[in-house]
């Protein structure tokens, strides 16, 4: 089993042989009046990765994506946030020309055409008027938009926009790119189209630190998960690390004889049972070795399930244990193999 | 490329997005203009006979007062103005650009100078559009030399610039739209209280202090001065007191607000 152990951005692993960081993030801090939004972020995103924060509604994503693009600043007590290489708080502007931002609610100029927005953004990077020209219209045509190009991006539908936006941050070819839910309200083909964006600037060599409340998305996308809860982050890994924090994969047998359901219940001790479902349900891995011999084991005890069912747990199962209005439920025993941070105050000055 | 290309680089960029925007959505502007051209039609054509008896001691005649009243209509189509820029300034505010903007490496006033740039050049357009409208109406300059036509000008330019950075300022502190153009109220009854209409030796004694020393009377004064040649008196330096002080308190104030975090 692989060591995860969570790459503290300390002194000590910057002299390291680890790859730098694209951002990292010391005890992010942040409150709004008597509301505490962060309280106590640690981030590490190593270059050319994909970084999803993922939590629900309120849980501080958009917050911490806004500060790490020097949006809003950081709260009191907050330690170093470096991004690109650059201290934020000593050096705003050149984490800025180091980034490229597509927030949650669209950032195009609705009053003017795509084209001019796209030339709007080569003007302020200070291309050539040529060169600016020959961006705009390479992105245009990439993101297939060179159709609706002369009209008003406010008459875009919902996609397009999300598109556009995209196109407007790549101009300046940005090395790390911040996308706070890039696919929230997009239709299942546009977030497709997304996802597939998403990887072309990944193959590029682009560092992307995204926020999203889909699972599956942080799945599909992200080499690292951070699970973000009411300020806090409940838990970090790989998605295979995450499932393997919540127990709960098993194989579910399903009959349609009463009978039959409770001779299978009665022998399989180790089993749960839904007596109104008629369904049990083994604990499993979900390997093939396991399965093989729970299979074994049924065809010697003469139990003839009419459908049989692999449930590994998915991220929505770390999600719910983890998110949960009780707070993270710490696991427990070896299978804990991603980090769950322990929320001391040690890092508060 | 050196801070002060960079800011007038960027500047220039924001000012080409503020004129793309006028340009399309013209309505604004326009609908703005309509109010100073109504008051002066009503002024003298409907009051005309009225307010002319109040001003030179008497025996006035509405040409007359079209002079009286011509130098206070182009003021006051300044003010009229900048209400639409604290209105335009509030909803930019509200737009996802503007978040974009933040997190880009521009200049950091580059959005600010746009619009300020592009409502002085619309406020000098609808002053030589209201102008127009007087002069066809009867209005004459007296004697006003090339010198003094463009002390006028002037004038009017660096008053627009004083009103519109504080109009930024406006917008920029309201929510919404509807709270920026009451809050930019001020902006347009200010001229109903100065010596626009009538002199302000013609006001009850507890107002006149008010009326005299506010920023659009030195200003009107002085305009009256350069084309009529009526006496401007310590009202040319007061006028460009008020305007260089607002413009400067206007400036800091909007940076500031500004450079704040985002609601």
């Amino acid at each position: 089993m692989p060591s995860t152990v969570m790459p503290m951005p300390n002194n000590q692993s910057n002299q390291g042989q680890r790859p730098p960081a694209a951002v990292s993030a010391l005890g992010l801090r942040k409150s709004y009046g008597p509301k505490t939004v962060l309280d106590g972020v640690d981030l590490t995103v190593p270059e050319g990765t994909v970084f999803a924060l993922l939590g629900p509604n309120g849980a501080g994503k958009t917050t911490v994506v806004k500060i790490l693009s020097t949006l809003v600043s950081a709260g009191p007590g907050t330690g170093e946030i470096r991004v690109g290489g650059h201290d934020l708080a000593a050096d705003p502007q050149a984490v800025r020309a180091a980034i490229g931002v597509t927030g949650q609610f669209s950032a195009v100029d609705g009053l003017i055409t795509g084209e001019e927005n796209m030339l709007l953004m080569a003007d302020l990077h200070h291309f050539p008027r040529s060169e600016g020209k020959r961006v705009a219209a390479e992105l245009l045509e990439r993101f297939d938009l060179v159709e609706a190009a002369k009209k008003p991006a406010s008459t875009y539908s919902g996609g397009m926009k999300r598109r556009l936006d995209i196109a407007m941050t790549l101009v300046g070819d940005p090395r790390i790119i911040f996308l706070d839910e890039p696919t929230t309200g997009l239709d299942p083909r546009s977030r497709h189209n997304m996802w597939g964006i998403i990887r072309e600037l990944v193959a590029g060599g682009v560092t992307v630190f995204l926020t999203t409340q889909y699972l599956e998305e942080a799945d599909e996308l992200a080499d690292r998960i951070a699970v973000l809860n009411d300020g806090r982050i409940a838990a970090e890994g790989t998605a295979e690390e995450l499932k393997r924090l919540v127990p709960g994969g098993h194989v579910r047998l399903r009959f349609t004889d009463p009978a039959a359901y409770r001779f299978a219940a009665l022998a399989v001790r180790e089993a749960t049972g839904d007596d109104e479902a008629l369904t049990l349900s083994i604990p499993s891995g979900g390997s093939q070795r396991e399965l093989r011999s729970i299979l074994d084991w049924l065809d010697a005890a003469e139990i003839e399930a009419d459908e049989l069912t692999v449930h590994t747990p998915d991220l929505d199962d770390v999600f719910f244990a983890l998110t949960g209005p009780t707070g993270p439920t710490a696991p427990t025993g070896p299978a804990a193999s991603a980090t769950v941070p322990n929320q001391t105050k040690e890092n508060v000055r | 490329m050196s801070a002060l290309t960079l800011a007038v680089r960027d500047s220039s960029t924001m000012l080409r997005r503020n004129l793309l925007h006028a340009r399309r959505y013209p309505s604004l502007t326009l609908n703005l203009l309509l109010t100073p051209i109504m008051m002066l039609l009503l002024f003298v054509y409907i009051f005309g006979d009225v307010m002319s008896a109040g001003i030179g001691g008497g025996g006035a005649d509405r040409a007359d007062y079209i002079a009286y009243i011509v130098p206070g209509i182009l003021l006051m189509t300044i003010g009229g103005t900048v209400v639409g820029t604290a209105v335009s300034v509030s909803n930019d505010m509200t737009e996802g650009i503007i978040a974009r903007f933040r997190a880009m490496a521009i200049h950091r006033g580059a959005v600010l100078v746009g619009h300020v740039v592009s409502s002085v050049l619309q406020s000098v357009m609808s002053v030589l559009l209201v102008g127009a409208v007087g002069v066809a109406i009867g209005f004459r300059s007296t004697d006003a030399t090339a010198l003094e036509w463009l002390a006028a000008f002037g004038l009017l330019a660096l008053f627009a610039t004083a009103l519109t950075w504080i109009a930024v300022g406006m917008g920029l502190i309201s929510p919404n739209a509807e709270a920026a153009s009451n809050n930019a109220l001020p902006m347009i009854l200010l001229p109903l209280l100065s010596s626009a209409f009538i002199p302000v030796d013609s006001m009850p004694g507890w107002f006149q202090p008010f009326a005299e020393y506010q920023p659009f009377t030195p200003a009107i004064e002085t305009l009256r001065g350069l084309l009529l040649g009526s006496e401007i008196g310590h009202n040319g330096w007061l006028a460009v007191a008020w305007c260089v002080g607002l413009t400067v308190l206007g400036y800091f104030w909007s940076i500031s607000k500004f450079s704040d975090d985002p609601k």
